[in-house]
């Protein structure tokens, strides 16, 4: 039922029809050039030199060996770099990462931290060069490990307020029929896009410019400015291609060290980061600790919910990864506590990774959501309806539109969830033993001012330039379906042009907003084009364009809860002798606004939910307690889901559209991964009778857990 | 990574000379181990004599019924080879749950039991390791060890070899064949492969500058009922946290024959001696089967975090020999 509701601009019928993406065919065969590979003539290469200490101070740089090295032309370091500016806050109203502003002291706060770049004729030189390159420290004891109740946690509000309360909880909880009251954590988890950070910089007639691999052109540009107090217009970034974001490719060592070095060799300079650099230079989901308590009436109306969320973050910069935020959207009860605190300690910087909060936070939630259902003997999608609630949870406002409901309906009808019993531990298939899972999921849907240019051509065809990235996501094909019905006319007539700093400031690629902010400023100057065409009889040489701006239009929208939602099904197999789960097929059905091209969306979808069967299974990067750094920090010692891994995984949509955006869009970057690891954990439970709170559900958990079990057991 | 020269060698005499000759070279199979530690700087090799085109990729019935396997035959002709799928299923099962498609159309069978360990401390620099570093330390004991090793194990290294094709091997009685500057030479797999004692950086008997060239399998008619089972969290494109190569005749209720190798438990492929022994005259029941490999699993030395793996081994071994008898059994 891949159905859309027609919006306000769908006059021709591009948006909400199967578009393969425009730079399919590049991509395939290799035409498209990403950041690392662009050719220039005189391209000097960089590579960072990352410290091995955890804590301490650089005593030393060794230099001299290393400049005798033939072929190598640099070494910068904190002894000889240029100092930045780095007193700002930037587009998306946070202070730059010091991680990312390289070489500015002899502090090094965390194992991974970048302590040299050496410049050489090739990479192959530069590595060499770079491994042999002595650095000594004055070493420092640290603390690396996140434990519940740290003596250094604090409330942090990040982009949202660190703590909600209403109501009376301690009353209402001793009020209540049935209690949950249960710790759970999630690991440290990789961004683990294919294509690593890479950048080329070089100064081009008086102006850097930088080809890059990044989530948002004009961000990057705009920071890179700042930091080198450059005027906005000496700085052009590009970046056409891109393999993957997931909220690692922001300003990053890789850009900052290839301009200081392009600037000191007056040559164009290329700085890749390798898989292992990205694990401490590219930000990492937080490991979590997060207790719910939740207390429910006989009928399994909450009356008292409380979500605690601990994360880490690094002694240099505050990130927040907001886990409790969940339920001020999800679930309402007379009383109603939510928190996130932070600790710092020596550790790399975490920032945003696909659906930061929610991913974490929602599984702590709808586990524990499962968990009051058995304990209720309830069905888990009854207490959930039950639990609607009217408003926002803790703003009080109304929704735009919440079709949660819907999703739950949709998906039970479809995956079969009727004939589902309910006992724990009875379903057997040889040596596995088999379960079924649900979980509800929502992440915020939002746009942010963008400009846009729209220009008539004289051939009649039409030219969009934004600085919009299509980081995987097919962007570039949705702004096409979406000119082409602004515009009256087919998409084969649209070029759209993206990933240059140039076009103008524009919403990055993350938060789930960039194509509704994109398509809003698209839309918006399309309108006006169309104006301008009506009162014009010929189109110049140079053609027509036009710009908008979204700023007041969107500072213009009521205040609303305004959210996409699903309802996530997974059915797993675990064998409880050898502690093997796999899971046989997943269900996502989403209300996620307006879909653009659902060939695409059904991509994002279903890559969401992937990662959720990933982050439920196997993902967790390791960290040794002794050093301080990273265990096996590459994609042998880092698991991600492999194909074997993801059987049979389908996701759809029930109509859903945002009353008050010109397309009707909310976006579907994030939602696909909310909730999908508490449908898998639940499933487990519900096949072995065994709750698991502690992510990744590993086969040395489950074989502990079954080794002490005996019917119903907590691991 | 070190600038390195690069030879092809186009037989086992050349090859064998060509290393002798500088002490500094190795062996290039299908570089798929070899390369990726080369990149990371754990091995820096000078020269690499390439032996893939060594007329070694052939695998040959012998005259008693085994099998002669050369030593560049790929993993991936290996697995689809009709007389080991045949009558040594349980080798082309594990070979198959190794790697990837692709690594496997390029991993030699000779490099496949070369590989190194995937200790996340031997491949990491800026770490002590006994194995990388002799007399360095290791990292693992006191560090990350969920996936090290329980059997077999000293203070000096607890890392576990990572071949799922070796375990089959070792489970059939593979004789391990060598060219080396001194002349020919063949080591029964268990020997192969040395203890780790206190010199982990030893690890295979073969003599300096020995080239692998063939594998044999002796005739094992048990063999034709084997199987071999890995455990590992993903499905795929994982090293193995357990594993197990067995073989089982059963006549009248009764073992008559067993074979029993286990992966992923210590610093090479481990022969299960003591579970074989307990098995063969005994009733093929779960009883006899959760004795033999309490018999075997008695050894074992589980670290502050590994010790699931013996519970795991236990009920893996129990698992994979109800499957063979109960095959047996129809």
């Amino acid at each position: 039922m891949t159905t859309t509701t027609p919006g306000p601009s769908a006059l021709r019928g591009a948006v909400g029809t199967a578009h393969t993406r425009i730079e399919g065919r590049d991509k395939v065969t290799g035409a498209a050039r990403y950041a690392g590979e662009i050719p220039y003539p005189e391209l000097a290469h960089g590579w960072l030199v990352l410290s091995t200490v955890a804590r301490g101070r650089i005593l030393d740089v060794e230099t001299g060996p290393i400049l005798a090295m033939p072929g190598v032309l640099t070494v910068l370091h904190h002894g000889n770099a240029p100092r930045l500016h780095t007193d700002y806050i930037g587009m998306l109203g946070v202070p730059p990462d010091p991680t990312s502003a390289v070489f500015q002291d002899d502090r090094v706060p965390f194992a991974g931290w970048p302590v040299a770049l050496v410049v050489a004729e090739t990479p192959e030189v530069a590595r060499e060069a770079a491994e042999a390159l002595v650095v000594t420290y004055e070493r420092e004891p640290h603390d690396t490990e996140l434990v519940a109740g740290h003596p250094g946690a604090y409330a942090a509000d990040g982009h949202m307020p660190a703590e909600t309360e209403k109501g009376d909880l301690e009353a209402r909880l001793a009020d209540s029929a049935f209690v949950v009251d249960e710790e759970y954590t999630t690991p440290e988890e990789q961004h683990s896009m294919m294509e690593p950070h890479a950048a080329t910089a070089r100064w081009d007639g008086g102006r850097l410019e930088v080809v890059d691999s990044n989530q948002g052109a004009g961000w990057v540009q705009s920071e890179l400015a700042t930091m080198f107090s450059l005027d906005a217009s000496a700085v052009r970034v590009r970046s056409e291609h891109i393999g993957g974001g997931f909220g690692s490719k922001g300003l990053r060592a890789h850009q900052v060290s290839a301009v200081m070095a392009a600037t000191a060799l007056q040559r164009p300079v290329r700085v890749v980061l390798t898989r292992r650099q990205t694990f401490s230079l590219g930000g990492y989901r937080s490991p979590t600790a997060q207790r719910v308590r939740l207390g429910a009436d006989p009928d399994g109306r909450l009356l008292a919910l409380e979500h605690r969320s601990l994360n880490q973050t690094s002694t240099v910069y505050e990130f927040v990864e907001p886990s409790a935020g969940v339920a001020r959207v999800m679930y309402d009860a007379e009383a109603h506590r939510t928190a996130n605190h932070v600790v710092r300690l020596d550790v790399p910087s975490p920032t945003w990774m696909r659906a930061p909060g929610e991913a974490p936070g929602s599984f702590a939630v709808e586990v524990a959501l499962d968990e009051l259902a058995a304990r209720a003997g309830l069905d888990p999608i009854d207490l959930r309806l039950r639990n609607e609630p009217e408003v926002g949870p803790v703003s009080g406002l109304p929704f735009s539109s919440r079709n949660l409901a819907a999703c739950l309906h949709e998906g039970a009808r479809r995956f079969g969830w009727a004939d589902r019993d309910p006992r724990p531990g009875v379903r057997r298939d040889g040596r596995w033993l088999l379960g079924t899972g649900t979980a509800a999921a929502s992440f915020g849907a939002g746009a942010a001012p963008s400009t846009a240019l729209v220009t008539a051509e004289a051939d009649g065809s039409f030219t969009v330039r934004i600085t919009a990235a299509d980081i995987g996501t097919g962007a570039r094909t949705a702004l096409t379906l979406i000119a082409a019905d602004a515009l009256e006319t087919t998409p084969d007539r649209v070029r759209v042009r993206i990933g240059d700093s140039d076009f103008g400031p524009a919403m990055i690629a993350g938060g789930s907003m960039g194509t509704r902010s994109w398509a809003w400023a698209v839309t918006a100057a399309a309108a006006d084009l169309r104006e301008r065409l009506a009162m014009t009889t010929g189109i110049p040489p140079e053609g027509i364009t036009v710009r908008s701006d979204t700023t007041e239009a969107l500072g213009a929208l009521a205040q609303k809860e305004r959210h996409s939602y699903g309802a996530q099904f997974a059915e797993v197999a675990v064998d409880t002798a050898t502690g093997e789960i796999r899971v046989r097929r997943m269900l996502g059905i989403f209300a996620a606004g307006r879909i653009v091209n659902p060939l695409t969306a059904r991509n994002q979808l279903v890559g969401g939910m992937t990662w959720g069967i990933s982050m439920a299974l196997h993902e967790e990067a390791v960290r040794d307690r002794n050093t301080g750094g990273h265990y096996a920090p590459d994609l042998a010692g880092y698991h991600v889901a492999t194909h074997a891994d993801v059987p049979d995984i389908e996701a759809d949509w029930v109509d859903d559209h945002d009353p008050d955006d010109p397309v009707g869009i909310k976006g579907v970057g994030e939602i696909g991964i909310v909730g999908a690891a508490a449908a898998v954990a639940n499933a487990v439970h519900h096949a072995t009778g065994v709750r698991h709170r502690h992510l990744p559900i590993r086969p040395d958990r489950v074989v502990a857990a079954a080794g002490s079990a005996g019917g119903a057991v907590d691991a | 990574m070190r600038e390195f020269g690069y030879q092809r060698a186009h037989d086992v005499a050349g090859a064998v000379a060509l290393l002798a000759a500088d002490p500094d070279a190795r062996y290039l199979g299908g570089g798929t181990n070899l390369v990726d530690l080369m990149k990371t700087g754990v091995e820096r090799p000078a020269r690499l004599v390439d032996v893939r085109e060594l007329p070694l990729d052939r695998v040959e019935s012998t005259t008693d019924g085994g099998l002669r396997i050369g030593a560049t035959v790929t993993n991936s002709d290996l697995a689809a080879d009709p007389d080991v799928r045949r009558r040594y299923p349980a080798l082309a099962q594990a070979v198959l749950a190794g790697a990837s498609g692709q690594l496997r159309n390029m991993a030699t069978v000779g490099g496949n039991l070369l590989q190194r360990t995937r200790c996340g401390y031997f491949t990491d620099l800026a770490a002590p390791c006994n194995k990388r570093a002799p007399g360095a330390g290791c990292s693992a004991v006191t560090g990350e060890h969920h996936n090290h090793a329980v059997l077999g194990a000293s203070d000096h290294c607890v890392a576990v070899h990572p071949s799922d094709m070796g375990v089959a091997l070792t489970a059939f009685d593979a004789r391990i064949s060598y060219e080396s500057p001194d002349g020919p030479g063949e080591a029964p797999i268990t020997d192969f492969y040395l203890p780790v004692s206190d010199t982990p950086h030893r690890e295979t008997a073969l003599p300096p500058g020995a080239l692998i060239t063939h594998v044999t399998l002796p005739a094992a008619p048990v063999a034709a009922r084997s199987r071999y089972r890995k455990v590992r969290e993903r499905a795929s494109y994982a090293f193995a946290i357990g594993s197990v190569a067995a073989a089982l005749t059963v006549e009248d209720g009764v073992v008559r024959e067993a074979r029993l190798a286990l992966g992923a438990v210590a610093s090479r492929p481990w022969r299960a001696r003591a579970a074989e022994a307990v098995l063969t005259g005994a009733p093929a029941d779960g009883a006899s089967f959760a004795a033999a490999a309490d018999a075997e699993l008695a050894a074992a030395r589980p670290l502050p975090h590994n010790g699931y793996k013996v519970t795991l081994m236990r009920n893996l071994v129990v698992s994979v020999l109800t499957e063979l008898a109960g095959e047996d059994a129809r």
